[in-house]
Protein backbone atom coordinates (compact mmCIF):
# COMPACT_ATOMS: atom_id res chain seq x y z
CA UNK A 1 0.00 0.00 0.00
CA UNK A 2 2.74 2.64 1.29
CA UNK A 3 4.70 1.61 -1.87
CA UNK A 4 1.65 2.23 -3.72
CA UNK A 5 1.04 5.44 -2.48
CA UNK A 6 4.92 6.57 -2.90
CA UNK A 7 4.60 5.79 -6.17
CA UNK A 8 2.06 7.52 -6.79
CA UNK A 9 3.58 10.45 -5.45
CA UNK A 10 6.56 9.91 -7.19
CA UNK A 11 4.98 9.45 -10.81
CA UNK A 12 4.64 13.18 -12.46
CA UNK A 13 8.22 13.82 -11.11
CA UNK A 14 9.14 10.59 -12.91
CA UNK A 15 7.17 10.82 -15.97
CA UNK A 16 8.55 14.18 -17.00
CA UNK A 17 12.43 13.17 -16.12
CA UNK A 18 11.62 10.13 -18.23
CA UNK A 19 10.07 11.33 -21.10
CA UNK A 20 13.46 10.72 -23.80
CA UNK A 21 13.22 6.93 -22.53
CA UNK A 22 9.91 6.37 -23.18
CA UNK A 23 10.43 3.42 -25.59
CA UNK A 24 12.44 1.66 -22.71
CA UNK A 25 10.03 1.71 -20.36
CA UNK A 26 7.38 0.44 -22.79
CA UNK A 27 9.85 -2.69 -23.87
CA UNK A 28 10.24 -3.35 -20.06
CA UNK A 29 6.35 -3.71 -19.71
CA UNK A 30 6.04 -6.26 -22.97
CA UNK A 31 8.54 -8.35 -20.98
CA UNK A 32 6.76 -8.71 -18.36
CA UNK A 33 4.07 -9.37 -20.14
CA UNK A 34 6.01 -11.92 -21.79
CA UNK A 35 7.44 -13.63 -18.60
CA UNK A 36 3.96 -13.79 -17.45
CA UNK A 37 2.32 -15.41 -20.39
CA UNK A 38 5.46 -17.95 -20.59
CA UNK A 39 4.63 -18.20 -16.66
CA UNK A 40 1.12 -19.18 -16.84
CA UNK A 41 1.48 -21.67 -20.10
CA UNK A 42 3.98 -23.41 -18.36
CA UNK A 43 1.84 -24.04 -15.28
CA UNK A 44 -1.21 -25.13 -17.69
CA UNK A 45 1.89 -27.70 -19.26
CA UNK A 46 2.11 -28.82 -15.23
CA UNK A 47 -1.49 -29.24 -14.44
CA UNK A 48 -2.11 -31.22 -18.12
CA UNK A 49 0.94 -33.56 -16.80
CA UNK A 50 -0.17 -33.93 -13.73
CA UNK A 51 -3.72 -34.85 -15.18
CA UNK A 52 -2.30 -37.56 -17.48
CA UNK A 53 -0.49 -39.04 -14.35
CA UNK A 54 -3.70 -39.18 -13.12
CA UNK A 55 -6.04 -40.36 -15.86
CA UNK A 56 -2.79 -43.01 -16.23
CA UNK A 57 -2.59 -44.77 -12.70
CA UNK A 58 -6.13 -44.53 -11.91
CA UNK A 59 -8.41 -43.84 -14.74
CA UNK A 60 -7.10 -46.22 -16.98
CA UNK A 61 -7.71 -49.13 -14.26
CA UNK A 62 -11.40 -48.05 -13.48
CA UNK A 63 -12.08 -47.87 -17.72
CA UNK A 64 -10.48 -51.16 -18.61
CA UNK A 65 -11.64 -53.22 -15.74
CA UNK A 66 -15.17 -52.36 -16.60
CA UNK A 67 -15.01 -52.97 -20.22
CA UNK A 68 -13.22 -55.87 -19.65
CA UNK A 69 -15.98 -56.95 -17.49
CA UNK A 70 -18.39 -56.54 -19.72
CA UNK A 71 -16.88 -58.50 -22.73
CA UNK A 72 -16.31 -61.73 -20.57
CA UNK A 73 -20.36 -61.44 -19.75
CA UNK A 74 -20.83 -60.36 -23.36
CA UNK A 75 -19.55 -63.59 -24.15
CA UNK A 76 -22.03 -65.59 -22.98
CA UNK A 77 -20.25 -69.07 -22.44
CA UNK A 78 -17.73 -68.02 -20.42
CA UNK A 79 -17.74 -69.87 -16.68
CA UNK A 80 -17.19 -66.55 -13.92
CA UNK A 81 -18.18 -66.40 -10.64
CA UNK A 82 -20.85 -64.36 -11.15
CA UNK A 83 -21.93 -67.31 -13.95
CA UNK A 84 -21.19 -70.66 -12.84
CA UNK A 85 -21.46 -74.01 -15.14
CA UNK A 86 -24.45 -75.88 -14.28
CA UNK A 87 -23.54 -78.24 -11.93
CA UNK A 88 -23.45 -81.87 -13.63
CA UNK A 89 -25.98 -84.27 -13.43
CA UNK A 90 -25.17 -86.88 -10.01
CA UNK A 91 -25.45 -89.75 -12.75
CA UNK A 92 -22.83 -88.03 -15.02
CA UNK A 93 -19.13 -89.50 -15.16
CA UNK A 94 -16.62 -87.76 -13.74
CA UNK A 95 -15.17 -85.59 -16.08
CA UNK A 96 -12.28 -87.21 -17.87
CA UNK A 97 -8.71 -85.12 -18.29
CA UNK A 98 -7.73 -85.96 -21.40
CA UNK A 99 -4.23 -85.79 -22.99
CA UNK A 100 -5.55 -87.01 -26.82
CA UNK A 101 -4.89 -83.70 -29.35
CA UNK A 102 -7.01 -80.93 -28.11
CA UNK A 103 -9.80 -79.31 -30.36
CA UNK A 104 -8.13 -76.09 -31.62
CA UNK A 105 -10.36 -73.10 -33.14
CA UNK A 106 -8.82 -71.46 -36.20
CA UNK A 107 -7.43 -67.84 -35.18
CA UNK A 108 -10.05 -65.03 -35.12
CA UNK A 109 -10.18 -61.67 -36.74
CA UNK A 110 -8.17 -58.72 -34.86
CA UNK A 111 -9.35 -57.34 -31.91
CA UNK A 112 -12.03 -60.52 -31.29
CA UNK A 113 -12.30 -61.74 -27.96
CA UNK A 114 -12.15 -65.80 -28.26
CA UNK A 115 -11.27 -66.97 -24.56
CA UNK A 116 -10.81 -66.41 -20.85
CA UNK A 117 -7.85 -66.59 -18.21
CA UNK A 118 -8.61 -67.87 -15.01
CA UNK A 119 -5.57 -68.37 -12.09
CA UNK A 120 -6.22 -69.26 -9.29
CA UNK A 121 -2.93 -68.64 -7.37
CA UNK A 122 -4.45 -64.68 -8.46
CA UNK A 123 -7.70 -65.90 -6.89
CA UNK A 124 -10.87 -67.34 -7.30
CA UNK A 125 -12.29 -64.49 -8.98
CA UNK A 126 -9.58 -63.80 -11.50
CA UNK A 127 -11.34 -63.69 -14.99
CA UNK A 128 -9.75 -61.43 -17.93
CA UNK A 129 -10.64 -62.10 -21.75
CA UNK A 130 -8.06 -63.02 -24.23
CA UNK A 131 -8.39 -61.49 -27.79
CA UNK A 132 -6.56 -61.62 -30.93
CA UNK A 133 -3.93 -59.41 -31.54
CA UNK A 134 -1.07 -56.84 -29.56
CA UNK A 135 -1.82 -53.62 -30.59
CA UNK A 136 -2.02 -51.34 -27.72
CA UNK A 137 -4.84 -48.68 -28.56
CA UNK A 138 -7.87 -51.42 -30.30
CA UNK A 139 -6.45 -54.53 -27.91
CA UNK A 140 -4.48 -54.61 -25.06
CA UNK A 141 -5.10 -50.94 -23.73
CA UNK A 142 -8.96 -51.68 -23.58
CA UNK A 143 -9.61 -55.46 -23.80
CA UNK A 144 -6.83 -56.70 -22.00
CA UNK A 145 -5.05 -59.92 -23.01
CA UNK A 146 -3.50 -60.39 -26.22
CA UNK A 147 -2.49 -63.06 -28.26
CA UNK A 148 0.14 -62.90 -30.31
CA UNK A 149 -0.88 -63.32 -33.90
CA UNK A 150 0.62 -66.19 -36.07
CA UNK A 151 1.23 -67.98 -32.52
CA UNK A 152 -0.15 -71.27 -32.13
CA UNK A 153 -4.13 -71.24 -30.58
CA UNK A 154 -5.20 -72.80 -27.36
CA UNK A 155 -4.53 -76.42 -26.84
CA UNK A 156 -2.36 -76.55 -30.35
CA UNK A 157 1.06 -78.26 -30.49
CA UNK A 158 3.61 -74.61 -30.69
CA UNK A 159 3.48 -71.59 -28.40
CA UNK A 160 -0.02 -70.01 -27.15
CA UNK A 161 1.60 -66.75 -26.77
CA UNK A 162 0.07 -64.00 -24.66
CA UNK A 163 0.50 -60.63 -23.33
CA UNK A 164 -0.82 -58.17 -20.71
CA UNK A 165 -0.25 -55.37 -18.87
CA UNK A 166 1.19 -55.17 -15.76
CA UNK A 167 0.28 -52.27 -14.41
CA UNK A 168 -2.30 -49.14 -15.34
CA UNK A 169 -5.06 -50.46 -18.08
CA UNK A 170 -7.15 -52.93 -15.27
CA UNK A 171 -3.46 -55.23 -15.09
CA UNK A 172 -4.35 -58.15 -15.56
CA UNK A 173 -0.90 -59.70 -15.07
CA UNK A 174 0.14 -57.24 -12.37
CA UNK A 175 1.00 -60.38 -10.07
CA UNK A 176 2.56 -62.44 -12.35
CA UNK A 177 5.82 -62.61 -10.43
CA UNK A 178 3.79 -64.58 -7.71
CA UNK A 179 3.23 -67.22 -10.24
CA UNK A 180 5.11 -70.44 -9.25
CA UNK A 181 6.04 -73.75 -11.05
CA UNK A 182 3.21 -75.93 -10.95
CA UNK A 183 0.54 -73.30 -10.69
CA UNK A 184 -1.84 -74.22 -13.31
CA UNK A 185 -3.27 -71.33 -15.95
CA UNK A 186 -6.90 -72.53 -16.99
CA UNK A 187 -7.62 -71.08 -20.58
CA UNK A 188 -11.62 -71.47 -21.73
CA UNK A 189 -12.57 -71.06 -25.23
CA UNK A 190 -16.22 -71.39 -26.42
CA UNK A 191 -15.51 -75.25 -26.78
CA UNK A 192 -12.74 -76.40 -24.32
CA UNK A 193 -10.74 -75.94 -21.10
CA UNK A 194 -7.31 -76.15 -21.53
CA UNK A 195 -5.32 -76.70 -18.12
CA UNK A 196 -1.60 -75.37 -19.01
CA UNK A 197 0.81 -75.43 -15.59
CA UNK A 198 3.44 -72.93 -15.31
CA UNK A 199 7.00 -75.11 -16.02
CA UNK A 200 9.46 -71.83 -15.93
CA UNK A 201 9.19 -67.90 -14.86
CA UNK A 202 12.59 -65.36 -16.67
CA UNK A 203 12.98 -62.11 -17.71
CA UNK A 204 14.10 -60.73 -20.89
CA UNK A 205 14.87 -58.18 -22.97
CA UNK A 206 12.56 -56.18 -24.89
CA UNK A 207 13.93 -57.91 -28.21
CA UNK A 208 13.97 -61.30 -27.21
CA UNK A 209 11.09 -62.68 -29.62
CA UNK A 210 12.45 -66.33 -29.20
CA UNK A 211 10.65 -66.04 -26.32
CA UNK A 212 7.23 -66.66 -28.06
CA UNK A 213 8.96 -69.31 -30.48
CA UNK A 214 7.18 -72.49 -31.16
CA UNK A 215 9.37 -74.52 -28.63
CA UNK A 216 10.70 -71.30 -26.53
CA UNK A 217 14.13 -70.03 -26.99
CA UNK A 218 14.87 -72.85 -30.19
CA UNK A 219 14.63 -71.52 -33.02
CA UNK A 220 14.24 -74.25 -35.95
CA UNK A 221 12.79 -76.93 -33.53
CA UNK A 222 9.94 -78.65 -34.38
CA UNK A 223 6.94 -78.32 -31.46
CA UNK A 224 5.82 -81.60 -30.04
CA UNK A 225 4.21 -80.29 -27.18
CA UNK A 226 1.21 -77.57 -26.47
CA UNK A 227 2.80 -74.55 -24.22
CA UNK A 228 1.54 -71.41 -23.47
CA UNK A 229 3.53 -68.50 -22.96
CA UNK A 230 2.71 -64.96 -20.90
CA UNK A 231 4.90 -61.42 -21.53
CA UNK A 232 4.66 -58.68 -19.69
CA UNK A 233 7.03 -55.41 -18.66
CA UNK A 234 9.27 -55.74 -16.20
CA UNK A 235 10.42 -54.45 -13.67
CA UNK A 236 7.16 -52.62 -13.11
CA UNK A 237 6.52 -49.02 -14.81
CA UNK A 238 9.32 -49.62 -16.61
CA UNK A 239 9.76 -50.95 -20.55
CA UNK A 240 13.52 -52.05 -19.26
CA UNK A 241 12.76 -55.61 -19.09
CA UNK A 242 9.68 -58.45 -19.89
CA UNK A 243 8.81 -60.59 -17.42
CA UNK A 244 8.35 -64.28 -19.18
CA UNK A 245 6.12 -67.45 -17.93
CA UNK A 246 5.95 -70.15 -19.50
CA UNK A 247 3.81 -73.06 -19.36
CA UNK A 248 2.85 -76.31 -20.61
CA UNK A 249 -0.40 -78.07 -21.45
CA UNK A 250 -1.63 -80.63 -18.84
CA UNK A 251 -4.96 -81.74 -19.83
CA UNK A 252 -8.19 -80.40 -22.17
CA UNK A 253 -11.99 -80.96 -21.63
CA UNK A 254 -14.41 -80.26 -23.75
CA UNK A 255 -17.19 -77.59 -21.89
CA UNK A 256 -19.56 -79.60 -21.88
CA UNK A 257 -18.10 -81.85 -19.31
CA UNK A 258 -18.31 -79.55 -16.41
CA UNK A 259 -15.16 -77.43 -15.23
CA UNK A 260 -11.74 -78.52 -14.12
CA UNK A 261 -11.42 -78.68 -10.22
CA UNK A 262 -8.70 -75.97 -10.72
CA UNK A 263 -10.62 -73.25 -10.53
CA UNK A 264 -13.62 -75.03 -8.38
CA UNK A 265 -11.28 -75.19 -5.79
CA UNK A 266 -11.27 -79.30 -5.58
CA UNK A 267 -7.43 -79.40 -6.83
CA UNK B 1 -3.71 -14.83 -20.68
CA UNK B 2 -6.01 -16.03 -17.45
CA UNK B 3 -6.29 -12.56 -16.06
CA UNK B 4 -7.52 -11.23 -19.88
CA UNK B 5 -10.09 -14.21 -19.75
CA UNK B 6 -11.33 -13.42 -16.19
CA UNK B 7 -12.13 -9.71 -17.78
CA UNK B 8 -13.71 -10.98 -20.55
CA UNK B 9 -16.15 -13.32 -18.73
CA UNK B 10 -19.62 -11.81 -18.86
CA UNK B 11 -21.91 -11.52 -15.79
CA UNK B 12 -20.83 -11.34 -11.94
CA UNK B 13 -18.37 -13.00 -10.26
CA UNK B 14 -20.63 -16.31 -9.51
CA UNK B 15 -21.29 -16.66 -13.11
CA UNK B 16 -18.20 -16.31 -14.17
CA UNK B 17 -16.80 -18.80 -11.84
CA UNK B 18 -19.46 -21.47 -13.08
CA UNK B 19 -18.25 -20.90 -17.00
CA UNK B 20 -14.78 -21.53 -15.70
CA UNK B 21 -15.89 -25.04 -13.72
CA UNK B 22 -17.94 -26.23 -17.10
CA UNK B 23 -14.63 -25.30 -19.10
CA UNK B 24 -12.23 -27.13 -16.92
CA UNK B 25 -14.35 -30.07 -16.83
CA UNK B 26 -15.11 -30.02 -20.58
CA UNK B 27 -10.73 -29.95 -20.73
CA UNK B 28 -10.49 -32.76 -18.27
CA UNK B 29 -13.21 -34.68 -20.38
CA UNK B 30 -11.57 -34.29 -23.34
CA UNK B 31 -8.13 -35.07 -22.63
CA UNK B 32 -9.32 -38.77 -20.50
CA UNK B 33 -11.07 -39.83 -23.72
CA UNK B 34 -9.50 -38.54 -26.78
CA UNK B 35 -5.67 -36.85 -25.93
CA UNK B 36 -3.89 -39.34 -23.29
CA UNK B 37 -5.21 -42.16 -24.93
CA UNK B 38 -3.44 -41.46 -28.57
CA UNK B 39 -0.58 -39.96 -26.78
CA UNK B 40 0.23 -42.73 -24.17
CA UNK B 41 1.16 -45.59 -26.51
CA UNK B 42 4.34 -43.10 -27.40
CA UNK B 43 5.18 -43.03 -24.64
CA UNK B 44 7.40 -45.92 -23.94
CA UNK B 45 7.02 -47.06 -19.92
CA UNK B 46 4.27 -49.19 -20.67
CA UNK B 47 5.31 -51.58 -23.19
CA UNK B 48 4.48 -55.27 -22.86
CA UNK B 49 5.30 -57.38 -25.76
CA UNK B 50 8.64 -58.63 -27.12
CA UNK B 51 8.96 -57.70 -30.69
Amino acid sequence: MTVGQDAERLAPAHRRSAEPGAPAHRASSVIAAVVGLVGELLITLGVLLGLFVVWQLWWTDVAANRQQTEVVADLGWAVSPDRPAPSPEPSAPEPVHRTDPAPVMAEPAHATTFATLHVPRWGADYLRPISQGTTRRDVLDVLGLGHYEGTAMPGAIGNFAVAGHRTTYGKPLNRIEELVVGDPLVVQTEQAWYVYRVTETLTVGPRQVEVILPVPSQPEVAPTQAVMTLTTCHPMYSAGQRYIVHAVLDYWMPTADGVPPEITGGA
Amino acid sequence: MYGSLWRHLPGPVWVRVGILVVVAAAVVAVCFLWVFPEIAPLIPFNDITVD
